[in-house]
């Protein structure tokens, strides 16, 4: 059975943990004692009706306020496929969330309120699908009974996001119109809107093809650890663990240990304590080399041939995630996969405006929430490559380097 | 393996592994919590994976509340002898007396809020940075908000608005002293993916899982084993039951569920043919608020 990861995005009130709930109980996936939790929890509202959304909103503060706070991942299985959720929040302020889920989803669900259209928190997210290369974008276009499923209503705001997506240069996009709160295209075909002729909701998550968006074609292997037993028995043994991200490696293969630029050929692979004749991303192996050469955590293992680029000076997409600012001359850690190097942000090159979808030149810092381009120069060379190009090897994180903190997503180009 | 399309539990194996070296390779002095119970024996399957034929780089460490199965502490015990790995074990009892701690009352007292003062001594006594878990996101509704590295301050608190981004397969350990991360390298999985793992994995497991007769009491639907650990009272209902346990934490609010299943088969099946959750069914400890799992958790619990 394969597994397909997507998140629901979309903004404050319209309806994603109420879509997941919806998701899960038409599909019978929520347990009867759940079921009662958030039965006896519901009593409290006026109409009498169970709020599903209060499945995913965990904590305290969420329940007091009714909006998500913070990323909840919720699981299920039909009998055609195992899904993992990322509900994420809606508010401008928990952004950073919403991108936590969306760096390793196969697809996302943007939600829209039927009666209010595409709004700005719809081209937020619709950015972030575009600049973190989600391969699948899926419209549901929610609360149609408010509006007695009206079919203009949802015909113009397909039109209307189309100009998105293609501003976005947004691959595979599907529309769906749906009602979360009353079930309507979640896993049963509406009754009401027989104009629409698409697939349920639940119906394109279980066929859509996820021809899994790792990339096999180039060979990239970052060295997680170092086993060495160093026992009597085991005196030679010296192998190199970490999870391929991307390509296929086989026994013989010639490769180059980054950065030392040292050659070498593949003697052994091992998957669990057994030696295999190849292995292929994501797999997490151990590596042996033909000779003892100084790896350590954070060198890369590449087949030759298929070089990554290698540079100080690093341009790079950045989602800003802290209250801090980002500023040009501060200085950060940047965290590419097992490497940790210092680097310096030297220049902002220009600021995304979320609304326009346009490029806003001549900014000094960017806030919280926002997406620049800068340029980084980093204390020591990163291989690396194009996020566009292989997403596990081409994204990276900025750390403050005081308080910790993971301050920024960074997309390097 | 020529379509080189890898089945859900080797994703989530692989995932699970990448996690573990991503500990041995930014902490000083990491742990593994093991009780001996499905989840955490789990863990240590996947750690031999991912460090053999290599030692682990940490300790197992028990935080033992004195109300445990025997059948669990045996295989406990047991396990990591046969590996040959360090057993590190302290005791709720200890710190009860160290500390003159107040132990709960009435009829299910539990210690499972006392376990929390215990951990954090033993963070401090050895150290340790990372302490690696078995919680599963489908467990609990708090737990599915929580990150796979998750940091806890000084006093160990968790604090859900200020969680860092998590993204891709980047996992930020960088603490200051005194702090520390819980790590939970099996977080996206299921109940259901551990039964299939073990099976897959042939892993074993204490004799409490599967089948067997006990003398249990029955109250509000629930099914408590009868231990010196609980009060029983004359009205008490009290018979011997076949049952078995979905998880397996302290006697005193651990239930017990009326089960025919005597492999791991069996209780597949069971598991999806079943109506209720794993924690919902079996830990009467969640019943006591709405958000009690939330509670403990930002005082430090696992």
């Amino acid at each position: 059975m394969d597994l397909l990861r997507f998140l629901t995005a979309g903004s404050v009130d319209d309806g994603k943990s109420t879509l997941i709930g919806r998701l899960l109980y038409d599909s019978k996936n929520i347990l009867i004692d759940q079921l009662d939790a958030i039965e006896r929890s519901s009593k409290n509202r006026k109409d009498g009706s169970v709020d599903l959304a209060l499945l995913t909103d965990g904590l305290r503060a969420e329940r007091e306020q009714g909006i998500t706070i913070d990323v909840a991942y919720k699981y299920f299985s039909t009998p055609k496929r195992k899904f993992i959720i990322a509900d994420t929040p809606g508010h401008i302020q928990y952004t950073r969330n919403m991108v936590t889920g969306a760096s390793n989803a196969d697809l996302i669900i943007i939600l829209v309120d039927a009666r209010n259209g595409v709004v700005e928190q719809t081209r937020r997210h619709s950015l972030i699908a575009s600049l973190l290369n989600i391969p699948h974008v899926v419209v549901a276009i929610n609360k149609m009974d408010l509006l007695n499923y009206d079919r203009n209503a949802y015909d113009q705001i397909v039109a209307d996001y189309k100009k998105v997506a293609a501003t976005l240069k947004l691959n595979t996009v599907s529309y769906v119109p749906i009602s979360a709160l009353v079930g309507d295209n979640i896993v049963d075909a509406s009754t009401k809107m027989g104009w629409y002729e698409g697939p349920t909701l639940l119906e394109y998550l279980e066929n859509v093809e996820v021809k899994s968006s790792v990339n096999l074609d180039n060979a990239r292997f970052p060295v997680q650890y170092v086993i060495r037993p160093q026992t009597d028995a085991l005196h030679d043994y010296r192998g190199y663990a970490g999870k391929i991200e991307s390509g296929i490696y086989r026994k013989g293969d010639q490769v180059v240990v980054y950065p030392s630029g040292v050659e070498a050929t593949i003697e052994k692979i091992e998957l669990g304590g057994k030696e295999v004749e190849e292995a292929f991303a994501p797999q997490s192996v151990v590596l042996h080399l033909d000779q003892d050469v100084d790896i350590s955590r954070g060198d890369s293992i590449v087949k030759k041939d298929d070089s990554l680029k290698v540079s100080q000076d690093i341009d790079a997409i950045v989602c800003w995630m802290d209250e801090k600012p980002l500023s040009v001359g501060q200085k950060y850690f940047l965290q590419h996969g097992s490497k940790v190097v210092p680097a310096m942000v030297k220049e902002i090159r220009y600021k995304l405006d979320v609304n326009e979808l346009e490029k806003i030149y001549e900014v000094s810092k960017a806030d919280l929430n926002e997406v620049v381009e800068v340029k980084l120069k980093t204390a020591s060379p990163l291989a690396y490559d194009a996020y566009s190009h292989i997403r596990e090897s081409g994204g990276a994180v900025l750390v403050d380097q005081t308080s910790f903190v993971t301050v920024g997503a960074a997309l390097l180009q | 393996m020529s379509n080189y399309q890898l089945d859900y539990l080797d994703q989530l194996e692989s995932e699970s592994i990448h996690i573990f070296r991503e500990v041995a390779g930014q902490f000083e002095k990491p742990a593994l919590l093991f009780s001996g119970g499905k989840d955490s024996i789990t863990l240590v399957h996947l750690a031999l994976k991912a460090f053999r034929p290599g030692k682990f780089p940490f300790p197992l460490v028990h935080i033992d509340t004195g109300h445990n199965f025997p059948e669990a502490l045996a295989f406990r015990d047991q396990l990591a002898e046969e590996l040959g790995e360090q057993l590190i074990v302290r005791k709720v009892e200890d710190t009860i007396k160290a500390k003159h701690l107040t132990e709960q009352k009435g009829k299910f007292a539990s210690r499972n809020q006392l376990q929390t003062f215990t951990l954090l001594d033993t963070i401090e006594e050895f150290g340790f940075d990372a302490c690696i878990g078995g919680a599963r996101r489908d467990e609990e509704k708090a737990r599915a908000k929580e990150r796979i590295f998750s940091v806890r301050d000084d006093f160990g608190q968790w604090n859900p608005k200020l969680q860092r981004p998590e993204l891709w397969h980047t996992y930020n350990g960088k603490i200051h002293k005194g702090e520390n991360v819980r790590v939970f390298p099996i977080s996206n999985w299921t109940e259901l993916d551990i039964w299939n793992y073990i099976k897959r994995e042939n892993i074993a497991l204490p004799s409490v899982y599967f089948s067997h007769e006990r003398e249990v009491l029955e109250y509000q639907n629930a099914l408590i084993a009868v231990s010196p650990y609980i009060q029983i009272e004359e009205n008490d209902k009290i018979s011997t039951r076949r049952v078995r346990y979905r998880t397996v934490g302290d006697m005193t609010c651990t239930a017990a569920v009326a089960s025919e299943a005597y492999s791991v088969d069996d209780i597949i099946s069971e598991i999806t043919a079943t109506r209720t959750s794993e924690r919902g069914e079996t830990r009467i400890d969640d019943r006591f608020s709405e958000a009690a799992m939330e509670d403990r958790k930002k005082n430090g619990y696992f």
